[in-house]
């Protein structure tokens, strides 16, 4: 019949690899065609994600304020970072303390609501809606909701707090429960994340676990040699997820970090009280937007950058110890 | 013979375990959905309540009355003018998704069904930036559009989707790439050419996909609060979100109004969510199991 996908890619392939081969008309077709259906994304690379990087690192080593043009100043945006900024010492912690919380505490509960939800029992799909729906809901809804349940005086958890015995506490209006409530808010999200687990957890397939059943593995056993290591993939992917995301948190702690009044513009940067809910890209955006100081917010930008990559990075090579790829699934 | 009757006795006592199992699982997991669902309660009872049983004690769990005025008094509030920032929302998400849906699966197209030379690398990079965060490139885009004057508008928001996405690249191609290579050859052989294959043939095939990416990015965008925050500055230009934030900063005592607008400004999305179900699930099993 007529010429078949792999006869294309065997064509283009052999051009590739041996020069001495005349270009098919063919091949120069398909080349056109090509670039012409991924140019929009081609555009996108160069002009909204290339450039853009590329620039960072540039305005990092200059002072730049919209204004005047760029004024090159070497390295003094990362000497004054490092050296004389406390706040960004003061938002690096809040990030890490919110981070290093809210992430395993996260991935924890949402396996455990997957666990829970992968079973063959009545009303599963309902249960899934309703673990599911507070990802829905709008991050400034949600922190507005939470800011009205974690109200320091009456506030429904003080209330219900109370009613245990234990005393109130001021959440948000304290600085040493704010990050705590923060982080309690975020946990009521991880649905999302346990849907993820789910999807992951029905490729497991059963003829494992009847396997182990027979051969005398109890649940524990079967959850730590079966279900983990198969699901580590996906666990490996929330994980770094769920670190990218939680070191850019930004709008919860922009609301509810500002509630403590202050106006439109100027109220959510201000970290709430004594600076406890400063998130680094809280502080990144009050240097880059409130006061215009483009320069050093985009040494900010590259030292988060960075760090991330590093901690990426760091994770992957980790993953080879830890995360199990089927062979068949190394696409 | 021994064994057959070994087997009896321990049968009903499996059975018995397995149910106990499933029974505390269903306490374990409705117990968890009523803790799940309070601040929901929450929030739908004290949008109904009178300001001065807000923070009653004893707790009010059944407002009496039920103010709907409430949320006549929210909509109509002047500084939560609702039916301008509705319109700015649905502008912004409906432009945002149609940009991102058409961009994203042409080039999807591009890099599932045509052999070009480079095609494999253009994707690795495509995958590597899956993971970019997004402060590295929000200063300089910010400053390409404040060159072009377009720091005030919805410009800065809604022009980048139409140069497509790298994860909704990447779920469609995953789609495009599974259908059969038939369809596309016998087109070919028949003279169409590759857009109105793409257009006619491929497009609509890959429809379930299409739709999760829609619904993924509208809601995305109904929820943006940073994007607007950065770009947008006239009160009548912003999307519910910020609007929902600006109507916080002048009444922030006013608890049952507020969680009126908090309400409606969730509503949307909670509608979709049942009306798409499927296609919500659907995304986020595969951000998992393909990414």
């Amino acid at each position: 019949m007529m010429m078949d996908q792999t006869d294309i890619k065997q064509t283009s392939n052999r051009v590739l690899s041996n020069p001495l081969i005349k270009i098919s008309s063919l091949t120069l077709r398909n080349d056109m065609i090509g670039y012409a259906f991924v140019l929009p994304w081609i555009i996108g690379l160069l002009v909204f994600r290339f450039y853009p990087i590329v620039a960072s690192f540039y305005y990092s080593f200059t002072e730049y304020s919209v204004l005047q043009p760029a004024r090159w100043r070497g390295l003094q945006n990362y000497q004054e970072m490092f050296t004389q900024d406390p706040l960004i010492w003061q938002s690096v912690y809040n990030t890490l303390y919110y981070t290093l919380i809210s992430v395993p505490l996260g991935l924890l509960l949402a396996l455990l609501l997957a666990l829970l939800m992968n079973q063959a029992i009545r009303g599963i799909g309902f249960y899934r809606t309703i673990y599911f729906l507070p990802s829905l809901v709008p991050p400034v809804a949600g922190t507005l909701l939470w800011l009205l349940i974690l109200d320091p005086g009456n506030g429904l958890m003080n209330v219900g707090l109370e009613a245990l015995g234990l005393p109130r506490l001021g959440w948000f209006k304290s600085p040493v429960w704010s990050k705590p409530a923060l982080i309690l808010m975020s946990l009521w999200g991880v649905g999302a994340a346990a849907l993820i687990f789910l999807g992951g957890l029905q490729e497991i397939p059963k003829v494992f676990y009847e396997a182990a059943e027979i051969d005398g593995a109890n649940a524990l056993q079967r959850l730590r040699w079966i279900t983990l290591p198969l699901l580590s993939p996906v666990i490996f992917f929330n994980l770094i997820i769920g670190i990218i995301n939680s070191f850019q948190v930004f709008t919860s702690a922009f609301i509810a970090g500002g509630s403590a009044g202050g106006g439109f513009g100027g109220g959510g940067t201000i970290g709430g009280p004594l600076g406890s809910m400063l998130m680094y890209m809280l502080l990144l955006y009050r240097n880059a937007f409130r006061y215009f100081q483009l320069g050093y917010a985009s040494a900010m930008a590259v030292f988060l950058f960075l760090v991330l990559i590093i901690i990426t990075l760091a994770l992957i090579k980790t993953s080879e110890v830890w995360v199990y790829y089927e062979a068949d699934q190394r696409r | 013979m021994g064994t057959i009757f070994d087997e009896i006795p321990r049968r009903p006592s499996l059975h018995l375990k397995q149910q106990l199992g499933a029974t505390s699982r269903h306490l374990l997991l409705g117990g968890l959905a009523l803790i799940w669902m309070i601040p929901f309660y929450w929030l739908v009872i004290t949008s109904l309540k009178p300001l001065d049983q807000v923070f009653t004690r004893p707790l009010r769990w059944v407002p009496d009355p039920l103010l709907w005025s409430n949320y006549v008094e929210a909509l109509t509030n002047p500084a939560f003018p609702f039916f301008r920032l509705l319109s700015n929302s649905l502008f912004y998400s409906l432009l945002s998704t149609i940009g991102v849906t058409l961009s994203c699966s042409i080039v999807a197209y591009g890099f599932a069904r045509i052999p070009f030379r480079g095609r494999d690398f253009l994707f690795g990079v495509t995958l590597a930036t899956l993971m970019l965060p997004g402060v590295v490139t929000l200063i300089p885009t910010y400053l390409i559009f404040h060159k072009l004057g377009l720091v005030g508008s919805y410009g800065p928001l809604v022009i980048p989707p139409f140069f497509g996405d790298a994860f909704y690249i990447f779920l469609l191609r995953q789609f495009f790439k599974t259908l059969p290579w038939e369809l596309t050859d016998a087109a070919r052989v028949d003279g169409a050419n590759e857009l109105l294959i793409f257009w006619k043939i491929m497009l609509p095939l890959i429809r379930p996909a299409v739709l999760v990416v829609i619904v993924f990015n509208f809601l995305y965008t109904w929820n943006d609060f940073m994007g607007p925050l950065i770009y947008l500055n006239d009160n009548l230009k912003f999307p519910l979100s910020l609007g929902l934030y600006a109507f916080q900063t002048k009444h922030e005592t006013e608890w049952n109004l507020m969680m009126a607008a908090a309400l409606v400004v969730t509503l949307p999305l909670i509608i979709i969510f049942f009306v798409a179900q499927k296609q919500f699930i659907e995304g986020i099993t595969l951000t998992g199991t393909k990414g």
